[in-house]
């Protein structure tokens, strides 16, 4: 299919390029406010068309080792979720890491803590870049501000999970999944030949021919001393990821006197209150987080040498903060401004939020 | 041109549709949009509403707090809404079970009898269009020939042939409106 | 020892007049068995693996090993192989299965974790009729975690968490699941095998082949129980352990077919699939 111009929610875009960029397997579980991803692939059938294996499965807990299992013979499969849903699903999470799989995971985040609420929010930082499930491991994390991000953003993950061999993890929220706005879609990208997934993945289970010997998918190393090399191997993978792969968007930030350190939704909310602000003469910029990992650190530390105050616009409770902090020494006074259980800031209140806890 | 817009009601009235098919039809005219819907158990029968932002550049953010323009559906509607409209901006109600009349002074409302006329008719199932109809009276923000198409990209295939009918409840719609308090 | 070491061995042998009548089979890889002496995983590998060597399908199989005593099974065979997080096997099989209708798939688990953590995996996948083979190791105990109670740990058995013996009050019934998974229509040759003679074991044999060889037909899990010994976590000799699975194991775990070709098996009293079949209690 070619490029089209389409009105479409954040979920539907997410399924629809998973489909486009030539996914193999989705595997799910239903949970608000993301399931209609899973029932965008449904009533698609993309199995009919380019062969792709939609599946829904019993539970979170299934469905994340699904993905194990199929992504492990070299094929690109995904699977989505929100917050609790991806709480079961950080077992698998470690697992994947710790086997060097490449696949994707779509968080669209809701409320919490527990089983919370169902309306938008982004208190799972935490658990997306500081590791939700055990040991030391990272996620490759994308954070998409609009219906058009959700879209590219699934063919960019399957190129840095291969390039890397690690998960990628989208983290959107209910405000984006939820939102319809205009998508150009992409020309379809093919799923991979068998002679492609061999080539890509020759670290795959499929079978071992004659020529070879078996390729073995596991996390296990009893000998601890072998287990530290190659903790320190994948460490100086996510170095690599440091150095080459970050991704962020400076608006308004040459002349800016504060500002605004958000992403996802919050970023597009911040973007309202710069506004709001320059029309009344604040020079506010807005530093948007692409990927929460790798974190763009070097990036902030130079926009944020010339100014007077950051604000954090996230909804949560505060945990973005911290790594805005660390990547400023703390050397600029920076405030946190969240709204959380399932309430989305307005830009109003972000605006003054501002000029109470920063500006004064 | 930037035009944000709430429109709130009943679950059932048809509220998201209708932001559906204004912001397609903006789509259709080359304009950015995006349409941020209230979603989850209020869906089922209670309140629903949907902001539509209709805009010449990029929009920051979908959600939003202040309105250019708010279409109200039902009481509960009114009493949330009333007070997100931007100071000169519009706000539209259909009067049907409405008991407190808006009160703000500082902006345009007009009322629309869209419900009864649609009962009156008998094309209760287009009477979203009625209201659109009423709005687009005062703020032709999309012209008429994509309407059609948001209308064709809106709407299934199999219900094609309902288009000329949702057509005609806009054209009712513009004649119905009328002026509560003009500034 | 090392292979060349099992090879410059064998050579002298050889050369001694000895001639060869046992080997090992090419599906197994040169590792040596981490398993106890005495214990059925080593039989049931092989057994795997011949059949697997057999059919001429080692370039196609992808195994699927689990968290328990053959967590490693994959460095014992040589084939493909996925290690799955504790009881999740099934779900791995789903996918891999899917994703590569050609491959031959397997789980090999234990009653941990096939029948207690991994329940909801092993019957979802039993209940879509995922076309993969499942063998399942029953030693009424965690052997790896140093012999606590399973779900098919014996009424009155002891064990490190039934310290004077599963008390049912306590801790609820031990768990026929192979029964269960045979009421699911998803489920199309469903047998329970021992290891411990060699009868046993060529029977055993022929039901691995069975379930590997129903792959072909995609009418759904084939599922082979294999009840087997503990020795270490029983605390007995090989012999002994032997001995006390057929006089106590068997009569709860009774041996042989009870679904063929998707049909309940001949001989099969339907009131032991809804699991009113008597329990025994022991005393160990």
């Amino acid at each position: 299919m070619a490029k089209e111009l389409k009105l479409m929610k954040g979920n539907e875009a997410i399924a629809r390029a998973m489909i486009a960029s030539g996914t193999d397997g989705y595997f799910g579980y239903p949970i608000t406010p993301q399931s209609e991803v899973m029932e965008t692939l449904m009533a698609e059938k993309p199995w009919e068309s380019t062969g792709m294996v939609v599946l829904q499965a019993e539970s979170e807990m299934a469905s994340i080792n699904m993905v194990y299992g199929g992504a492990a013979t070299g094929k690109k499969v995904a699977t989505s979720s929100s917050s609790p849903g991806i709480s079961l699903m950080q077992e698998g999470l470690t697992y994947l890491a710790g086997a060097e799989i490449p696949c994707l995971i779509v968080n669209v985040m809701r409320g919490g803590p527990g089983l919370g609420t169902i309306q938008p929010s982004q208190s799972d930082y935490f658990q997306s870049v500081k590791g939700g499930g055990h040991g030391d491991y990272q996620l490759y994390t994308l954070a998409p501000a609009s219906v058009q991000e959700m879209y590219d953003f699934v063919f960019d993950a399957w190129d840095i999970a291969f390039k890397y061999r690690n998960p990628v993890l989208i983290l959107s929220d209910g405000a984006i999944g939820q939102c319809m706005e205009k998508l150009y879609t992409r020309d379809y990208i093919p799923r991979w030949t068998e002679e492609e997934r061999r080539a890509n993945a020759p670290w795959g289970t499929w079978g071992k021919p004659a020529n070879r010997n078996h390729n073995i998918i596991t996390s296990l190393e009893l000998d601890s001393a072998r287990q530290e090399v190659f903790n320190h191997k994948l460490q100086a993978k996510y170095r690599e990821m440091e150095k080459n792969e970050v991704r962020y968007e400076a608006l308004n930030c040459e002349d800016a006197d504060y500002i605004f350190v958000a992403y996802g939704s919050s970023s597009r909310i911040a973007m309202k209150a710069m506004q709001m602000a320059r029309e009344k003469g604040i020079k506010v910029g807005l530093f948007r987080l692409i990927t929460l990992f790798p974190f763009p650190t070097k990036q902030l530390q130079e926009v944020a040498k010339n100014v007077k105050g950051i604000l954090c616009v996230e909804m949560s409770a505060g945990q973005m903060i911290e790594d805005v902090k660390l990547a400023t020494n703390c050397s600029i006074k920076t405030e946190h401004f969240g709204r959380f259980g399932g309430i989305i800031p307005t830009p109003t209140e972000v605006l003054e939020a501002l000029e109470t806890k920063i500006i004064k | 041109m930037t035009e944000e817009i709430i429109i709130a009601g009943f679950g059932g009235q048809g509220v998201l549709s209708m932001g559906k098919i204004l912001a397609y039809s903006g789509v259709m005219q080359d304009k950015e949009v995006s349409w941020m819907p209230s979603y989850g158990p209020e869906m089922r029968g209670g309140t629903a509403n949907v902001s539509v932002i209709i805009s010449d550049d990029r929009i920051s953010s979908p959600i939003i707090n202040q309105f250019d323009t708010a279409i109200i559906l039902n009481q509960q509607s009114l009493d949330k809404f009333e007070h997100s409209v931007k100071p000169g901006g519009l706000l539209i109600y259909d009067p049907n079970g409405i008991t407190h009349e808006p009160t703000r002074k500082d902006i345009n409302i007009y009322k629309i009898a869209a419900t009864a006329k649609a009962q009156e008719l008998g094309i209760s199932k287009v009477f979203n269009m009625v209201v659109l109809g009423g709005f687009l009276k005062l703020k032709p923000i999309v012209d008429k020939q994509y309407i059609h198409e948001g209308l064709e990209h809106s709407l299934p295939q199999r219900h094609w042939n309902l288009i000329p009918q949702n057509e005609e409840a806009i054209e009712i719609g513009k004649g119905l409106i009328e002026a509560v308090q003009v500034l | 020892m090392a292979n060349t070491d099992i090879e410059q061995r064998k050579q002298e042998l050889l050369n001694q007049g000895y001639t060869e009548v046992y080997t090992k089979t090419k599906v197994l890889t040169d590792a040596v068995l981490h398993y106890c002496p005495g214990c059925g995983h080593g039989t049931t590998h092989r057994l795997v693996a011949e059949v697997i060597d057999e059919m001429g399908i080692q370039d196609k199989t992808v195994g699927v090993s689990p968290v328990g005593c053959s967590v490693m099974a994959y460095n014992y065979f040589d084939v493909d192989f996925q290690e799955a997080a504790h009881g999740r096997a099934p779900a791995l099989a789903t996918a891999i299965k899917r994703l590569n209708p050609d491959c031959f798939v397997f789980t090999y688990q234990g009653d941990g974790d096939l029948a207690a953590i991994g329940t909801a995996e092993t019957i979802h996948a039993c209940n879509r009729g995922e076309n993969i083979t499942m063998i399942f190791v029953n030693n009424g105990i965690y052997g790896m975690t140093g012999g606590q109670m399973a779900p098919t740990t014996l009424v009155g058995m002891k064990s490190a968490t039934t310290p004077y013996g599963r008390n049912v009050a306590l801790n609820g019934y031990p768990l026929r699941i192979t029964e269960l998974l045979a009421t699911l229509p998803g489920t199309y040759y469903v047998t329970r095998q021992s290891v411990q003679t060699p009868a046993a074991v060529r029977k055993a044999k022929a039901a691995i082949r069975k379930a590997f060889e129903n792959q072909k037909l995609q009418k759904g899990v084939s599922f082979v129980e294999i009840v087997s010994n503990c020795n270490s976590g029983w605390k007995m000799t090989p012999v002994a352990a032997n001995k006390w699975m057929e006089e106590n194991m068997f009569p709860n775990y009774p041996i042989g077919d009870i679904k063929v070709d998707g049909k309940i098996a001949e001989g099969i009293d339907a009131n032991r699939l809804v699991l009113s079949h008597p329990l025994t209690v022991v005393n160990k």
